[in-house]
């Protein structure tokens, strides 16, 4: 058993200590919001937040996570309340089909958490590592602009 | 070397510039940017190749600046040093430089104006350029579109920001001497040689450097150190668990991966990329002349390869059953053996080298190793290459001691390194800007 804090809440985890992240909050914890891809750390789909750092969890197993937070899309916002993050994407119309933009919003989420300026270039060199099929990577550059924006003044949503 | 030692040194370096001040050069002068027209189209192409093989964009190009133009900051030991504007603009750039002064640059390490240079410019190197390589060089840079962009200022600790001093050091270290062909030798490896001590200077990275930053004579290729890397032996102490060959030095250099070594990453990375679009017959000049350098392998050893290798093509996972309750396995389980204990072809994705056969884990330093766990290995923008996640996020410093850890003893089967706690952290607080945010 496996205590695994997510979302600022503790879960008692009754899986193998080599089981990615992925598979536990996906499979044991039903958070869906990060997706499989490529099961190898290459496409970024998977992104969720440890410790304030963005982590593939397909390749992140639970045997490292011992006392430390992880955070997911499901603690930015909801549907009816979207987090600053969430709303910029909305209004950038920044999902094509979808599957990589919980990814792309948790490495947004780390890069603004840390720095709520990022030029141009810091966001491009940050949200390097996740891929979209579709090819909608312009709007989501646009998106994590925005929501910089968003995260100074304090508007865009909870943004818990 | 202790403190005392070192404030010699400085001491003697400070007299023997005192002491050569008459070795003051004049300042050639100026021209007017020549026309392209006034160079011949083949004797560009020429100093185009000659370019890549000395690798000067890599210190001559800023991170997403116009090639050439300057303005990347080569970190050393005494202090930040600036790669300088080599495109042909006559205010920031060497358009008004005539050959003479270019040659004299290359070889004796002055400028234009006669200001010495300092040594991070491997002129210690260059100096062995033939007359005719020179001219082709030339041809090339002052035909590149010039941009003017000014170069940053040095920015050295006290007393290295004395240029007068370089003239010094260069009494005590720079050997002004052209390349001597060996007649024992075929001519493939006199092309070789040629290029590896002049040129493609591969002594400035590959060999320890002594504390005013020259290299060590009697320590030719032993290894070095350069930008938070561990730059592996050339010589006999090479760390690749298979011995080289120079066929496998050739794959290395063309295609930057080589499937009993594994990918290069680091500074090398855009070494190998220039050499990819060299003629082959220079890089495997090159391959043939590094291979002589390490001795001949033991038939011992050779054996040993041949096993890692086979036992790496079977497939069979690294952790061992004896090792299963290490921490360190543990966590190689689970984050890395999903590509590296794959026996895949190492060029399809997702396959990655299978560490028994890695220099990284084998050599004398694991700042190479931390590296890559930390970073991955992340190809410039805009260039191939083989790349692997980072796991600076993921992992603790502890858990990352906990993989090296393991890695070292059951990978290489090696002493374990001391202090990898601290070189952890020494490589976390060097990161570069863009991975520490990751």
């Amino acid at each position: 058993m496996i205590n695994l804090n997510v979302n600022g809440r503790a879960y008692p985890v009754d899986a193998d200590p080599d089981t990615p992240l992925l598979y536990v909050l996906r499979d044991h914890l039903q958070l869906n919001a990060a997706k499989f891809g490529c099961g190898l750390g290459q496409c970024g789909a998977c992104t969720v937040m440890v410790d304030g750092q963005a982590v593939f969890s397909c390749i992140t197993p639970i045997s490292v996570l011992a006392n430390r937070q992880v955070k997911t899309v499901e603690a930015l916002g909801t549907a009816e309340s979207p987090g600053p993050v969430q709303r910029a994407f909305i209004e950038e119309q920044a999902a094509q089909c979808g599957y990589c933009i919980p990814g792309m919003m948790m490495r947004a989420q780390a890069l603004l958490e840390k720095n709520a300026l990022p030029t141009a270039a810091q966001i491009r060199a940050h949200m390097s590592t996740n891929l979209c099929r579709c090819g909608t990577h312009m709007r989501i550059l646009r998106a994590v602009a925005r929501a910089a924006g968003y995260m100074k003044t304090g508007s865009g949503g909870n943004g818990r | 070397m202790s403190a005392r030692r070192a404030a010699a040194a400085v001491i003697v370096v400070v007299l023997l510039s005192l002491v050569s001040s008459c070795a003051w050069h004049p300042s050639i002068a100026p021209i007017e940017p020549p026309a392209r027209a006034s160079f011949d189209a083949k004797l560009i192409a020429k100093g185009a190749e000659l370019a890549a093989i000395g690798d000067c964009n890599s210190c001559h190009t800023a991170p997403g600046g116009r090639t050439y133009a300057g303005g990347r900051a080569l970190e050393t030991p005494f202090g930040t040093i600036y790669g300088t504007n080599i495109t042909p603009d006559p205010y920031t750039g060497i358009g008004n430089w005539p050959p003479a002064a270019f040659v004299r640059a290359m070889r004796e390490g002055v400028d234009r104006e006669g200001h010495h240079l300092y040594p991070a410019f491997p002129y210690n190197h260059f100096t062995r350029m033939s007359d005719d390589d020179l001219a082709a060089l030339y041809a090339y840079l002052m035909t590149r579109e010039p941009v003017r962009v000014e170069t940053p200022a040095n920015k050295l600790a006290f007393p290295f920001n004395i240029r007068a001093l370089i003239a010094g050091w260069k009494l005590l270290y720079l050997e002004r001497a052209a390349f001597a062909s060996n007649t024992q030798q075929s001519n493939e490896w006199n092309r070789g040689a040629y290029l590896v001590e002049g040129l493609a200077h591969c002594g400035a990275c590959h060999t320890p450097r002594n504390r005013l930053g020259a290299e060590k004579k009697d320590e030719r290729f032993a290894g070095g150190e350069i930008e938070g890397w561990h730059a592996p032996a050339l010589n006999a102490s090479a760390p690749a668990p298979v011995p080289w060959t120079a066929e496998r030095i050739y794959t290395y250099l063309r295609t930057g991966s080589e499937e009993a070594h594994g990918a290069t990453a680091g500074p090398m990375a855009p070494v190998v990329h220039n050499l990819s679009g060299v003629s082959e017959s220079e890089v495997r000049a090159i391959a043939t002349y590094i291979a002589s350098l390490t001795a001949q392998a033991s038939a011992e050893r050779q054996k040993r390869g041949q096993e890692l290798v086979a036992r790496a093509q079977s497939g069979g996972p690294l952790a061992i059953p004896q090792a299963a309750s290490d921490p360190g396995a543990q966590i190689y389980r689970g984050a890395c053996g999903v590509c590296h204990d794959t026996p895949r072809d190492q060029t399809t994705s997702g396959a990655a080298l299978n560490l028994t056969l890695s220099s990284a884990v084998a050599a004398p330093s694991p700042r190479n190793l931390v590296n890559f766990i930390l970073d991955g290995i992340v190809p410039d923008e805009g260039t191939r290459g083989r790349w692997m996640p980072g796991f600076a996020g993921a992992l603790t410093d502890g858990q990352i001691v906990a993989l090296v850890n393991y890695l070292r003893q059951y990978a290489a089967g090696a002493q374990p390194w001391k202090d990898v706690g601290e070189v952890v952290k020494q490589a976390r607080r060097g990161m570069p800007e863009s991975y520490a945010q990751r």
